[in-house]
């Protein structure tokens, strides 16, 4: 697809004209930053790197610090990564290692179908099925023998981190998994054969061929993962309880910088207003260095297994 | 190419026809706020809209916050809140603007106690207590000892409040800061504030949900909410010492004191009022409009149907359980309406 | 060499494989429990009416989501009526012509945007459609709404286009046919299956989003087809419904999830068999 001098004109004219819509993309995304950027100004002037490490949100006093927020999207996003990469992992190697050949594809089928699950169903599930659920079968026994901990310190309310970091984890289990999957793809058939034919069970080949191949690429799956939580906004507004503090324990109730802006932007004016289009920007930051250091993770991955062949 | 151009060319056309089927929108006066009222609200758009055809009312629930905000930015054709609007915000407004009281209400303390029935007996100093934190169980002795023969569970109390700007929030707030010094000093009032303890609902119906849905829950919202979701509520004692359950005749009673002082604006506050029946935290809500109109058709419809709703809409008032405007103020709501204007003439 | 394999790393070899088969279990199990309970709590409410009607006031029985379901397809069809061309042109520049420090620039981008938050997409639609227009609007949703698209199909369109052999351009460009003739009718047509398939993924996507409609679309509770109005939708409907106090609310948003679901993963499958035929 060089290009030739003395084109026909039509040529260049399709190429000039599929330019400009990559470059209305790129005009798009930076108008996109730049709408954050000023809109978030007068917050990043007013509080500055207070900002980050203020717990105080009071509207009534016009003071606001984004630290519950970040908090709570945290600790809500890495409960869900706590569950779901183990359980994508196992799904993973079930599906590619040990299912018979007729059962591969209904069941990496149907986590897809997960994927593609409206964010606003997995939250009104979650409200009426999920939270009870996980009131009274979990939190109410372990906040009865295990209160103690501080991690699991009562009352059991319901709505909770907790049952924000277990719909994410239902969420974020068909991406993880899916590359999972094809990070387990590149391992060598010939090195599995070559632990097997020396004597190994299928799980010892799999605890060498995982250990030597597949780490780094299942960290990258799980940072990708991480990228989609920490984003998520209808699902976790459901069911985290909206409160702006911070709580050691998982029962307690938080609030999210997605669900902060989703449920407050509509009545915030001045510099409200501008916190929570800062907290936008943060989140847009956050997930941008995320996703980013997932992708060179995965990337690096695939070098070095196209390398091993 | 051609499945993308024949599925592309479906798309369009269904665009099309849907718009065109359309064509003959009705005029769409877009509104925006309090959720106390929203109840109410509906109904009247919806029969409003259905004895007139022409005109259509849409009203979105965002909280109080929300309704000055968007009315301020110009963003709906009005706004409604149950907290008059402060100075401050009234500042920050392109023009000037109208409170139009539309109802009033009372907001209720409820409950999710599974053995309690409805009325537990509540002080001042108890209802501050639980929203401080200080009141952690169900069984404390300070709300023992006024539900003498009443069974109270040793639960924890699970506070809810609103998370969003809201005028529930405001009136709740403001009563608590005029009954109880602690809560003045540590909180304040306001349509946000910076709540100790709780669980944060979205609007009336987010706090009546997180109640419903949480054993040992208590909150606050609107008694239309309260009695249509059947939930229970505490009886609260008023400004002369009397329990008081809150109904439509204790709010009424509420505003009977200040009907006649009724400053010109319609901005006041009905909580803790006089009276041995008065329901301590009641309150009126407001729809918000410029007084100068920028459309004119819009600005006559929206007259229109507030000349309908101070007279044939406030009929419907009590069977959603909203007190409706007393008659005097009715008559001044009146000879307000007749102030707006579109580009100097009165629409009227 | 299998009489080495002592009793215990049998034992072990057995109960891990168990374990994985536990794993995907637990992982599929949750889709199985949302459909099982979408069907059950949302048939209650599922009648024509629900299809028909608009929204009745609190506590009156009967009414419907008719509304929300127009809005979802008119805010769709609005948002692809300028995403699809704008995504297909820059994945067939990033495909065919893209080389250098520009076409780098944009890849990034698009990469960027794909993970971008949907609701800050909404901040998007807001501070530039709401508050120059002084109006919540259709438009706003669909500006969202687009920024969500259109990097998900630029990606596969690119993708695509890229799977098309160059053996094929070649035989076009041989035989005469003009290098943009040849893109357009030979390269595209080729890959045409592939793209649909994303167009119709992205699509179904943005159908379920409601976090950016939240600020930009507002919602109305009547029929709605101007575009610089409120307007209705139906993950909208569902989120208000869900969080509201009413039984009745309650079921007529599990109803509503229950459409929204279909309408998801009808596109879902059809989108799918589209590849497959292909292949």
């Amino acid at each position: 697809m060089a290009t030739r001098s003395g084109r026909n004109p039509k040529d260049l004219a399709f190429e000039k004209a599929s330019a400009f819509f990559a470059f209305v993309v790129l005009f798009l995304a930076a108008l996109l930053f730049a709408v954050l950027l000023r809109e978030s100004l007068p917050a990043l002037r007013k509080f500055g790197a207070r900002f980050l490490v203020s717990g105080t949100w009071d509207p009534v006093a016009d003071q606001f610090g984004a630290l519950p927020f970040i908090y709570g999207t945290l600790v809500s996003s890495f409960l869900a990564i706590l569950i779901a990469v183990p359980l994508s992992v196992g799904a993973a190697i079930f599906i590619d290692e040990f299912a018979p050949p007729w059962l591969k594809k209904p069941v990496s089928f149907l986590a897809e179908l997960l994927a593609a699950i409206p964010s606003v169903i997995y939250g009104l599930w979650g409200i009426f099925i999920l939270v009870p659920v996980l009131r009274d079968y979990l939190m109410k026994p372990v906040t009865k023998y295990l209160g103690w901990i501080p991690l699991f310190k009562g009352p059991a309310y319901g709505p909770s981190v907790l049952a924000a970091g277990v719909l994410l984890s239902i969420m974020i289990v068909p991406f993880i998994l899916s590359v999972s999957r094809e990070v387990l793809a590149t391992v060598p058939q010939r090195q599995k054969e070559a632990v097997l034919s020396l004597g190994g069970t299928r799980w010892e080949m799999l605890r060498i061929v995982i250990g030597q191949h597949c780490i780094p690429g299942i960290f990258g799956a799980t940072v990708l993962g991480l990228g989609r939580a920490l984003g998520e906004t209808m699902a976790v507004t459901m069911v985290i309880g909206n409160r702006p503090e911070i709580f050691l324990s998982v029962f307690q109730q938080g609030y999210s910088m997605a669900a902060v802006i989703a449920n407050e932007f509509n009545e915030a004016g001045g510099i409200q207003l501008s916190s929570l289009i800062l907290i936008g920007l943060l989140l847009f930051l956050v997930t941008f260095v995320v996703n980013l250091a997932a992708k060179w993770i995965l990337s690096k991955m695939v070098a070095h297994a196209s390398r091993g062949i | 190419m051609k499945k993308i151009h024949g599925v592309l060319a479906g798309i369009l056309a269904t665009l099309a026809v849907v718009s065109f089927a359309f064509a003959a929108d009705p005029l769409m006066i877009n509104g925006a706020g309090a959720t106390f009222p929203y109840p109410l609200y509906s109904k009247w758009f919806y029969e409003y809209s259905n004895a007139n055809p022409g005109v259509k009312f849409n009203y979105q629930s965002i909280g109080s916050g929300g309704g000055i905000k968007q009315i301020t930015a110009g963003t709906v054709d009005f706004g409604a809140t149950d907290a008059p609007m402060t100075e401050e915000e009234m500042g920050k407004l392109p023009g000037a603007i109208l409170h139009i009281p539309t109802a009033m209400g009372a907001v209720v303390v409820v409950y999710n106690l599974d053995k309690v029935e409805t009325g537990l007996k509540m002080t001042p100093d108890v209802l501050a207590g639980i929203f401080l934190g200080k009141i952690t169980k169900w069984n404390d002795p300070k709300i023992a000892e006024l539900n003498k023969g009443v069974t109270l569970p040793n639960a924890d109390i699970v506070v809810a409040h609103r998370s969003d700007g809201s005028g529930t929030t405001d009136i709740f707030t403001n009563y608590l800061s005029t009954v109880n010094t602690g809560w003045k000093t540590t909180v304040g009032a306001g349509k946000a504030v910076n709540w100790p303890v709780g669980l944060g609902g979205k609007g009336n119906e987010g706090v009546a949900g997180v109640v419903k849905q949480t054993p040992g829950a208590v909150g606050y919202v609107e008694l239309a909410y309260a009695k249509q979701n059947k939930m229970s509520v505490a009886s609260l004692r008023n400004r002369e010492g009397n329990f008081v359950m809150p109904t439509l005749e204790a709010t009424s009673a509420a505003a009977a004191g200040v009907e006649k002082s009724m400053p010109a604006d319609f901005r006041v506050s009905l909580v803790d009022a006089p009276g041995k029946d008065s329901w301590p935290i009641s309150g009126l809500t407001w729809l918000l409009v410029y007084k100068d109109q920028k459309d004119p058709a819009k600005g006559k419809a929206l007259v229109q149907f507030l000349k309908w709703a101070i007279r044939d809409g406030q009929k419907m008032e009590a069977a959603l359980d909203y007190a409706a405007i007393p008659t005097p103020v009715v008559e001044k709501i009146d000879k307000t309406l007749r102030l707006i204007t579109s580009g100097g003439k009165p629409l009227y | 060499m299998t009489g080495t394999i002592t009793f215990r790393r049998k034992a072990v070899d057995r109960a891990m494989k168990w374990a994985f088969v536990l794993c995907a279990c637990l992982v599929i199990l949750p889709l199985f429990l949302i459909f099982f309970d979408l069907l059950i709590k949302g048939a209650k409410e599922l009648r024509w009416t629900l299809l028909t009607d608009l929204p009745r006031p609190v506590g009156e029985a009967g009414g419907g989501i008719a509304n929300g379901i127009l809005g979802t397809v008119v805010i769709t069809c609005l948002t692809m009526s300028w995403s699809v061309p704008i995504a297909v042109m820059c994945g067939i520049y990033l495909a065919e012509y893209g080389r250098g420090k520009f076409a780098s620039a944009v890849r990034f981008t698009v990469d960027t945007l794909t993970g971008v938050p949907s609701i800050i997409m909404g901040i998007f639609g807001y501070i530039l459609i709401v508050l120059p227009m002084k109006r919540f609007s259709a438009w706003a949703g669909a500006a969202a709404l687009s920024m969500i698209f259109i990097p998900v199909v630029v990606r596969t369109t690119e993708d695509m286009l890229r799977t098309v052999p160059t053996t094929v351009r070649e035989a076009a460009l041989a035989l005469g046919i003009e290098r943009w003739k040849t893109t357009l009718f030979i390269t595209v047509r080729t890959a045409s299956a592939g793209i649909l398939t994303g167009i119709l993924l992205a699509m179904a996507r943005i159908i379920g989003e409601t976090a950016p409609l939240l600020i930009t679309t507002l919602g109305n509770q009547f029929w709605q087809t101007r575009l610089d109005q409120p307007m209705a939708s139906l993950p909208l409907q569902v989120f208000s419904y869900a969080i509201s106090p009413y039984e009745d609310w309650h079921d007529k948003a599990w109803a509503g999830a229950l459409v929204l679901i279909t309408m998801v993963l009808t596109i879902n499958i059809v989108a799918r068999v589209l590849t497959r035929e292909k292949k």
